[in-house]
């Protein structure tokens, strides 16, 4: 609690205590006025300075001059017990806000308490603290196990595991040793980490997402437009009706003018839109906090707004839906074991440095003795010819393609595989298998995928500069809708274009990408998703959802989040307009009291914050 | 440019709504956003018109909230 608000308690504490004496001694004495007095003065005597003060400044319908009128008004037709209340209540009121809403941004900050306070700058073997602001690129800086990276480096010494949870949501500890790359704002747990920085502070890891998460609610969602726009023409309807209500029925009912300046009064105590203009902007923080805590950044509310109508997603194949690199994924050997076919292979392959030689050696794991390898001769657009020994035996072995099988006038019976590149081997006996090297399809794609349809997304499209088959492929696999393949990077625009206009009506279409090349393509969807926004700001500039690790299935996690604070809100707004209405209704028919209004004010408002705090904690189900 | 100011201790949203409206009304400006969550108020301000927009802005803020702190980030 701040000091403002322990003194308000303090007033409020003594002003209920007067109130009730105030109560209690009603019918006995004339004490009770001055008990009242003193109970509307401890609660309220600021107010109706502020409420001056305002008008001076132009500012009539304020809150702090609707409760003036409200109270005074009341005091006039002697209901001192409801003036009291009324202003105790409207500053418990305030008070819980205040602390509700104080609370939420202390608890977002500590979430992203991911900003370094110093750095450890080695200089001629000197460490220094500095500010991270005054360390260069290439200076090399100390971290110490339970200090945060202050700046992105590569490790020049020692080793260690950082925990990246603040930025990525994931609570696997990342390990690091000499050459890894480390990213500011994780937190070094161990070893003792020397580190030659590669960036400055401003464009370092940790600065970009403090930028963006401070950015991100000044890009406001339509509900909360909506709320402003509520509340600039609320007020002065119900003050003018409380108006009309205050000196029309008495005029033509002739008389009962304590009645109606009564129920007048308790017209403008329900006239302050504060549940709403308070609560709708505390979901959509709340929201957006709790997305960042699963590593989901978002640039703004109305992302959050569009996310939870999410119709169609269009992927990008390579490093999205399939890692992006290339990996034995098949071993069909005519005989014996696979390990052995393997073998052949890496051997073959031993002195080619081609990417798919490479992932072969790759996955046959072990050392090879170059002295088994003689005569490796590369026969270009065939493949490899080369002199094996095995079991003591020298082999003549041909590594290669379809073609090359041909030439040495052999017909395999594996067929050739339509994602990846197959390669066959054959030697003087005949043929001997096949090895598949595919990119593969991300572990987390699957469940994403199903999470996707489980979330009503009707539509799953991938694009990919792949030739058509391979994408058809990977879509096929994965029970994709649509596919397009041979896009250019400018292709990708005009197909997401085309989709946007396929979607349904007031719903959303999302583009996910790992963020290099589609920078375009993000900017133009409804909703721009880049994954592995760590160390890409390429990604983290573009996208409008940045997803911080590499896991699709966040994206399910932020529909959920999203739909669950739109749900939220939307309670929100319909509970406290149904109540507020109802109230006035209610009062002006004369079948409640002021009391009733209090609650229409302050009860609403309290129930909706509390409300609007749910959505600051996610699980995921 | 871009004008980033921390108004520190606004503690009502009716406020921070007529803070945001009367910025945005300034000359010179051509998008204001104020976050009542956050405090921060954006400017999006014609080059060149940097000072006058922020002492502007100052005065509105002023006289809305005048409990709140001014502070420009940048």
């Amino acid at each position: 609690m701040t000091k403002k608000q322990r003194i308000m308690g303090i007033r409020l504490a003594v002003s209920a205590i007067l109130f009730l004496a105030a109560v209690v001694t009603e019918s006995k004495s004339a004490w009770s006025l001055l008990f009242y007095l003193f109970a509307y003065l401890s609660a309220g005597y600021d107010i109706p300075l502020k409420a001056l003060r305002n008008i001076r400044y132009g500012q009539v319908f304020d809150e702090n001059f609707l409760m003036t009128v409200a109270t005074f008004g009341a005091i006039a037709v002697s209901a001192l017990e409801e003036a009291v209340a009324v202003m105790l209540f409207y500053q418990v009121g305030e008070l819980f806000n205040d602390y509700a809403v104080n609370q939420s941004r202390k608890s977002i900050q500590d979430l992203m308490d991911i900003n370094p306070e110093y750095a450890n700058l080695l200089r001629d073997g000197v460490e220094e603290q500095v500010d991270p602001y005054e360390v260069e690129v290439g200076d090399t800086i100390v971290i110490r196990p339970g200090e945060k990276v202050p700046l992105d480096g590569v490790v020049l010494r020692g080793s260690s595991s950082l925990d990246t949870k603040a930025l990525t949501g994931e609570s696997m500890p990342v390990e690091v040793e000499v050459g890894s790359n480390v990213i500011s704002g994780s937190i070094n747990l161990n070893g003792v980490l020397e580190v030659q920085t590669t960036r400055l502070f401003d464009d370092s890891t940790v600065a970009k997402i403090l930028e963006l998460v401070e950015n991100a609610s000044s890009r406001k969602a339509k509900a909360e437009t909506f709320i402003t726009k509520f509340a600039r023409v609320y007020t002065p309807i119900v003050v003018t009706l409380a108006l009309v209500l205050a000196i029309l029925p008495p005029l033509i009912l002739g008389g009962g003018w304590g009645t109606w300046i009564y129920r007048a009064c308790s017209f403008l105590v329900v006239s302050c839109p504060c549940a709403l203009v308070i609560s709708v902007p505390l979901s959509f923080f709340g929201g957006l906090g709790a997305a960042s805590k699963n590593g989901i950044l978002l640039k703004g509310s109305n992302y959050m707004e569009a996310m939870a109508s999410l119709d169609t997603v269009v992927f990008d194949k390579t490093g999205t839906l399939t890692n992006g690199r290339f990996e034995v994924s098949d071993v069909a050997p005519v005989h014996g074991a696979r390990e052995a076919l393997l073998e052949l292979a890496a051997l073959g392959e031993y002195h080619s440095n081609h990417p798919i030689a490479l992932s072969v050696k790759k996955a046959y794991g072990k050392e090879v003795d170059p002295s088994r390898i003689d005569q490796a001769e590369e026969i270009p657009g065939y493949g490899i010819h080369a002199r094996i020994e095995k079991d003591h035996v020298w082999h003549e072995l041909y590594i290669g393609n379809r073609k090359l099988m041909k030439q040495q006038g052999i017909t395999p019976d594996t067929p050739s595989a339509i994602m990846g590149t197959t390669l066959y081997l054959a030697d003087e006996t005949g043929y001997l298998g096949a090895i598949v090297i595919s990119d593969s399809i991300r572990e987390d794609v699957p469940s994403a995928l199903a999470g996707l349809r489980q979330q009503g997304v009707r539509s799953l499209v991938m694009l990919t500069g792949d030739r058509e088959e391979v994408g058809r492929a990977v879509a096929d696999k994965l029970g994709l809708d649509q596919v397009f393949g041979n896009l250019l990077p400018g292709d990708k625009v005009s197909k997401v274009e085309a989709l946007l206009g396929q979607k349904s009506f007031g719903r959303t279409l999302a583009f996910v990408g790992d963020g290099i090349n589609d920078a375009p393509v993000l900017a133009r969807a409804d909703i721009g998703i880049a994954m592995g926004g760590i160390g890409s700001d390429a990604a983290v500039e573009a996208a409008d959802v940045v997803i911080m690790d590499d896991e699709p299935s966040k994206i399910v996690d932020t529909i959920q989040i999203a739909r669950k604070t739109m749900r939220i809100v939307q309670q929100n707004i319909v509970f406290a307009i149904g109540v507020k209405i109802l109230v006035l209704v209610l009062v002006a028919l004369g079948y409640a009291s002021m009391w009733a209004a209090v609650f229409g004010d302050v009860g609403v408002s309290v129930l909706a914050i509390l409300n609007a705090i749910r959505t600051l904690s996610y699980r995921r189900v | 440019m871009k004008k980033i100011i921390k108004l520190e201790g606004l503690c009502c949203a009716n406020c921070a709504a007529k803070i945001e409206e009367g910025v945005k009304k300034l000359s010179g400006v051509k998008e204001a956003s104020l976050s009542f969550m956050t405090q921060r108020l954006t400017i999006e301000v014609e080059d060149g018109r940097e000072d006058s927009v922020v002492e502007e802005a100052r005065k509105v803020a002023a006289r809305v909230e005048p409990e709140a702190g001014f502070r420009v980030l940048r």
